[in-house]
């Protein structure tokens, strides 16, 4: 539920095709990721480090339904995304991945390559090269569970469990 | 307390809700379940596996091959061959492979009914909401999730109206509708709510038009759009095969609450161009006309079913493509290029040099045949112009209606539709 890491800063309307190209959809995530938002900034890629966050402006994730666009993220092993607004199924596949999607109106006020401690629990992203704090929307209760098992997957396979236990206690 | 819009009465049913409010969240039973070739069996196959969970109604499942196919290579075919086998294994009558684009194909078979709720596994779900349905686009998580529990949740979203008053010119199309819309209120405009399209303009749209204007709901970000449910959507669904259908209960109550009423006037609408790369930058005709194109794309779930088509070789019948443009046309569905061929639309097509060429959605998001060149300008009559979406990043989309494209690749450059329509009305 938090994290912490060197920010890379995009505008408004990063969309899902800028994510995860669809000349490259047919191969693995490994290969699609390496073409991930090329045709914004053709070093992201290759000069991404493992933990840093990728913050976006209005619309982050716009476009299509393909998971893949935030799966690259985590597959570059990004700790979290945090944007002004988000493209309504990104944001549903980001979480459902297990990806941290937090939303925050200041966004404008971070600089590329400042450290960024995001705490979604608190509802507070801290900006650790000014100093400043910014309020971010809290993550929604009712997925609270979810993000906590790691995505719609292990909370899935949680309540799976849950009910086999119960329907087994019922058997006479 | 007022009433409730249409959309609201939908997810209130199948909420198992007298009434539901907007930012609510609740749990939805699914009525229809609609996935296809990229999104479907190749990505929820493994997680249902790992779930040890099967499909929970297979009777109320939906697949559709039409991002890979024709296979072009060893990749997509494995794609379309695991495709197929989780059909068979699973038992999925309702699997319509090579047919077609799902977003038309769920259309032809009648498998869409006013009032129902209807989870589709691709951003253009909402050309669902031309039935009266509310249909949105998840991924393939979400689908997983579906296909064990038969249910999702939403967040209970308010309903935008966009009215279109007065009457469409002629050479004037639902796209150019939507293009202005996207100009107007922008890609963050639906901010994820409903976007009910009504008034005399959308009254008088055929149904395949009607689906048009739902379908690039999705570039105005909302999370569906819909149209209320008439006498003309009925004809249409009864005619693809839809039984039992009920209008009254679909319809917004007279005091329901809109978040906010856009009003755009229909007689005033001139064909509109999409600069890139965005639909946004939507404008008139004018500004792009006389930019010089390599390409003309008549495809895809916006722009290639019969009604476009027909569009197209009202422009094209007695011309020829420019010489140094290529125009490719991809019917929607097998069953498009059949009534095409069957009312000699596909002649006209072909006598003006056009390349016809496999139903599906291939060269619209990148990922078949027809896609872009370094540097190469396209005009399209697709939905989305994102940089480097049909090729290479650094070729050009322009969006614009069947008649735009088609004048287009007539001139060999951007060109108004309207001075090749003239006198020639059918």
């Amino acid at each position: 539920m938090s994290a912490t890491g060197r920010a890379w800063v995009f505008g408004d309307n990063v969309d899902t095709d800028a994510l995860a190209p669809g000349l490259y959809m047919k191969g693995s995530l490994a290969a699609l990721a390496s073409h991930c938002l090329e045709a914004v900034d053709p070093n992201f890629a290759r000069s991404v480090k493992p933990g840093d966050i990728v913050v976006g402006g209005l619309n982050f994730g716009i476009g299509s339904s393909r998971e893949q666009a935030a799966q690259v993220l985590k597959e570059l092993a990004l700790h979290a995304v945090v944007a002004h607004s988000y493209g309504g199924i990104f944001y549903r596949n980001a979480l459902n991945c297990g990806l941290l999607a937090v939303t925050c109106a200041e966004t404008g006020r971070i600089s590329p390559g400042d450290e960024l401690r995001v705490d979604a629990a608190a509802g507070m992203i801290v900006n650790e090269s000014t100093g400043e704090t910014f309020a971010c929307d809290p993550v929604p209760e009712h997925l609270m569970e979810m993000i906590e098992a790691g995505g719609l997957v292990p909370h899935l396979a949680k309540r799976l469990a849950r009910d086999n236990n119960e329907q087994e206690r019922k058997a006479p | 307390m007022a009433g409730a819009t249409l959309a609201e009465k939908i997810i209130a049913r199948a909420a198992g809700r007298d009434s539901v409010t907007p930012g609510e969240i609740v749990t939805c039973s699914v009525d229809l379940a609609m996935m296809h070739d990229s999104g479907g069996p190749r990505r929820v196959a493994a997680i249902l596996e790992q779930l040890g969970a099967d499909v929970w109604d297979r009777d109320r499942v939906v697949l559709v091959s039409d991002h890979y196919v024709p296979a072009v290579d060893a990749e997509s075919a494995a794609i379309l061959d695991l495709t197929r086998k989780w059909a068979a294994a699973n038992g999925i009558d309702r699997f319509h492979d090579m047919q077609g684009i799902c977003h038309v194909v769920v259309q032809e078979h009648g498998y869409l009914r006013p009032g129902m709720f209807v989870v589709g596994g691709d951003s253009h779900s909402p050309t669902g909401g031309a039935a009266g349905c509310f249909m949105f686009g998840v991924g393939a998580t979400d689908m997983a999730g579906v296909l064990v529990t038969g249910e999702t949740w939403i967040r209970v979203p308010g309903t935008i109206l966009i009215r279109w008053s007065g009457r469409l010119a002629d050479g004037v199309s639902s796209k150019d509708m939507m293009l202005a819309s996207c100009a107007r209120l922008g890609m963050g405009g639906g901010a994820y709510q409903v976007v009910e399209y009504a008034g005399d303009a959308i009254e008088a749209l055929s149904y395949p038009e009607r689906m048009t204007v739902c379908n690039m709901a999705a570039e105005l970000g909302a999370q569906t759009g819909i149209i209320a449910p008439d006498a003309v959507t009925l004809g249409h669904l009864s005619a693809a095969g839809a039984k039992d259908i009920d209008l009254a209960p679909w319809r917004g109550d007279p005091d329901a609450a809109y978040l906010t009423i856009h009003e755009f006037d229909a007689s005033a609408l001139t064909p509109q161009v999409a600069k890139p790369h965005s639909p946004a930058n939507a404008a008139p005709v004018g500004e792009s006309a006389g930019r010089s194109i390599d390409q003309a794309y008549i495809g895809a779930c916006t722009g290639a079913k019969l009604e476009d088509l027909h569009m197209a070789a009202r422009v094209l019948r007695g011309r020829k493509v420019a010489a140094g443009a290529r125009l490719l046309i991809a019917p929607a569905s097998t069953k498009t290029t059949a009534a095409a061929a069957a009312d000699g639309t596909l002649t006209a097509l072909t006598k003006a040099g056009a390349i016809l060429m496999p139903s599906g959605c291939g060269a619209c998001a990148g990922y078949g045949a027809g896609v872009l060149a370094d540097g190469e300008v396209c005009i399209a009559s697709t939905a989305r112009n994102f940089k480097g979406r049909m090729g290479a990043t650094s070729s050009e989309v322009y969006l614009a209606s069947p008649y735009t494209v088609a004048a287009s690749a007539v001139a060999g450059s951007i060109a108004d539709p309207r001075e090749f329509i003239d006198g020639e009305a059918s």
